[in-house]
């Protein structure tokens, strides 16, 4: 009797679970975009039934995963280059937009004080500017004081999509960086100390004084961490804020027939943030079936899903780009 | 003739004989089963981990793998001393530490403790390692680090800091992220294996031998030293072993505390890294054939310096035994 019972119920399951999966749609990678994905995964399902399962087990898994498909799109912090697109077989878009912010605990200093040039960035992680009252930084912080003291990098110990953004950046305006480290997602730090995932940075930066270190855009603003102002390709200092991110997006020449391969960062444009990444999607090409049901997901989230992006900050991607990535769909015949 | 019901029981008998033995073929098959899935799984994971490794043992080799500390990701050059550097300084300064501790707390509650708190202290000892090591991690990064780093790592400075020699062992600036940090988390997740098998050892002494050296006019500590601690030698031993195996293998507890840095560290306020902590930091986001490889090599030389740590210990405690 008993075990009937739980013969019956297996099989609803297995039933059920069949009729759920034909309006599933599998994705997995990046763990940085898993919170706006879900939640507009979430709507999604209320307005259509149509279900999306997203695994976050982080890029390099996401790209390995659609390169197999074993999944629907995978998804990556970091674009895939378009001659690996092309050996693959795969289409690439970017979907959401993300910053990096650089985060300080100095004595007496709040938020948006303390400016900095790319070259003193790129310095003090090389271990080169080792305090805050180096005449370099007093330069260009006229008027501000700052204390003595050895200054403490945090980085990120764990292999991240921040820090492949983060070290591109640095790469890009420092020639010394490039030569000395180079970018990636994780790299051989000349300096400092490793925090475990933005958290521990953040936990680090906060603990010790004179520390700095960086972190999404979305941790530094929900946790009122004290952001530095960073002067941008046009020699602007900037504030990270959604207009600034939105600004370098919307100034960037993204190119489609390379699969919108793009480093969001040192980007031109008077008011744009200089660190900042997209969130990419990757797709078979051979599959157009299920590519078509991907395309509709993010179709609908361009269109219903700024608001919830922003509430969790996020950056939602400039009209422009959307246009341009819809075109770039109905070419490829799955929109 | 024989009475008709006597072949007709015969024949029964027979039967459940056969059933009998039939079931106890399928009992073997299936304990024999049983047993030879853990060889599988145990070959399995060697045969597999040694095929991902390929590439990184046929680019690097082994003695340049493990005597090369640089791990750059960016340039693919790998190489794993640093975190076996960071294995080895992280468990034996664990077990330095968990050791005495252990010891003194099976001590104190097999001969010295007051009946009514023996159970009690007993069952905190076990609970204490029932705790999940993903909660000694947070309690490490939140709790412990800073206390470490504000209060006892300052403290250490200004007295075996101040030592010539042994001084150089705490320089640095105190963060709280550090060896030093890592190891007592590591000591204090060991501790409960080693009080629990000491304890359980020391109450095998027969209670004759006690009480003889105690007629003969042994003080406690007399009888502790020269009557129960020879009785529990390999009861210890084993115990050792088993928080040693766990110590090496330790991942969650250590990757929040001790900064996965590359580097082979002076001092014991440094950040470092062991084999463990370097796998759960770096292989989600492992990108490049070459990184994903040396990753494998990193997983194969833990799996080969676990097994051999066993086997070394059964290999003493079955001489042990003989003599």
């Amino acid at each position: 009797m008993k075990l009937k019972n739980i013969f019956l119920s297996l099989l609803f399951i297995a039933i059920s679970l069949t009729l759920v999966a034909g309006d599933t749609i599998n994705g997995a990678g990046a763990t940085f975009p898993y919170p706006v994905y879900s939640a507009w995964a979430f709507n999604y399902h209320g307005e259509t039934g149509v279900k999306l399962n997203y695994q976050s087990i982080g890029s390099g898994g996401g790209v390995r995963q659609i390169k197999n498909r074993t999944v629907d799109f995978g998804a990556s912090d970091a674009p895939v280059k378009p001659a690996d697109l092309k050996a693959a077989n795969l289409l690439q878009f970017p979907a959401i937009i993300g910053g990096v912010v650089p985060v300080v605990n100095v004595e007496g200093l709040t938020g948006g004080q303390l400016k900095l040039t790319p070259d003193a960035l790129a310095k003090i992680f090389l271990g080169e500017i080792s305090t805050w009252n180096d005449p370099r930084l007093l330069a260009i912080n006229k008027g501000l004081h700052l204390p003595e003291g050895n200054i403490t990098v945090v980085h990120r110990s764990d292999g991240s999509g921040t820090t492949a953004i983060y070290t591109t950046y640095l790469s890009t305006v420092s020639r010394d960086w490039e030569k000395k480290v180079g970018k990636g997602k994780s790299v051989n730090w000349p300096a400092g100390i490793g925090g475990k995932g933005n958290e521990g940075v953040a936990n680090y930066v906060k603990r010790v004084k004179n520390a700095i270190g960086y972190v999404e855009f979305a941790y530094a603003k929900q946790n009122n961490l004290t952001y530095v102002k960073l002067q941008n390709k046009n020699g602007q200092f900037v504030d990270p804020s959604f207009e600034a991110f939105k600004d370098a997006a919307a100034g960037a020449k993204w190119n489609p027939d390379e699969g919108y391969y793009l480093w969001l960062v040192d980007a031109p444009g008077d008011g744009s943030w200089p660190i900042a990444g997209a969130s990419f999607i990757l797709l078979g090409i051979e599959k157009p079936a299920a590519n078509k049901k991907v395309v509709k997901f993010y179709d609908w989230a361009f269109n219903n899903g700024d608001a919830t992006a922003e509430k969790l900050i996020y950056v939602p991607l400039p009209k422009s780009l959307k246009d341009s990535i819809r075109s770039y769909w109905k070419r490829n015949g799955i929109y | 003739m024989p009475p008709p019901g006597f072949s007709m029981f015969r024949g029964i008998n027979m039967a459940n004989q056969k059933v009998k033995d039939y079931k106890d073929k399928i009992f073997r098959a299936t304990t024999f089963f049983a047993a030879m899935m853990v060889l599988a799984v145990i070959v399995g994971i060697f045969l597999s981990l040694a095929h991902q490794s390929l590439p990184a043992i046929q680019k690097f080799g082994f003695f340049r793998f493990i005597s090369t500390p640089t791990w750059d990701p960016v340039h693919e050059v790998f190489g794993a001393a640093s975190s076996l550097y960071g294995t080895i300084v992280t468990t034996v300064l664990a077990m330095a530490i968990a050791i005495p501790v252990s010891i003194g707390i099976a001590i104190f509650i097999t001969e010295m403790c007051p009946g009514f708190l023996k159970g009690a202290m007993g069952t905190a000892i076990e609970l204490l390692a029932a705790i999940p090591s993903i909660i000694y991690g947070m309690w490490g990064l939140f709790t412990l680090a800073p206390i470490m780093g504000d209060t006892v790592e300052p403290f250490l400075q200004h007295t075996i800091g101040k030592v010539p020699y042994l001084g150089s062992l705490f320089s640095g600036t105190p963060l709280g992220i550090d060896i030093l940090t890592a190891s007592t988390i590591l000591s204090i997740m060991i501790i409960p294996f080693i009080a629990s098998i000491a304890r359980d050892t020391f109450n095998l002494t027969p209670q004759v031998l006690r009480e003889s050296a105690y007629a003969i006019g042994a003080t406690r500590w007399e009888v502790i030293r020269n009557v129960v601690m020879p009785y529990s030698k390999s009861g210890i031993f084993g115990g050792i072993v088993i928080a040693m195996g766990r110590a090496l293998g330790e991942t969650m507890a250590v990757a929040f505390v001790l900064g996965n840095k590359h580097q082979i560290a002076r001092s014991l306020l440094d950040a470092s890294s062991t084999i463990t902590v370097t796998l759960a930091n770096e292989f989600t986001e492992a990108d490049s054939d070459m990184y994903m490889a040396s990753l494998f090599y990193l997983a194969l030389i833990l799996f080969a310096m676990s097994f051999l740590t066993l086997a070394a210990a059964k290999f003493i405690l079955k001489e042990r035994a003989k003599s």
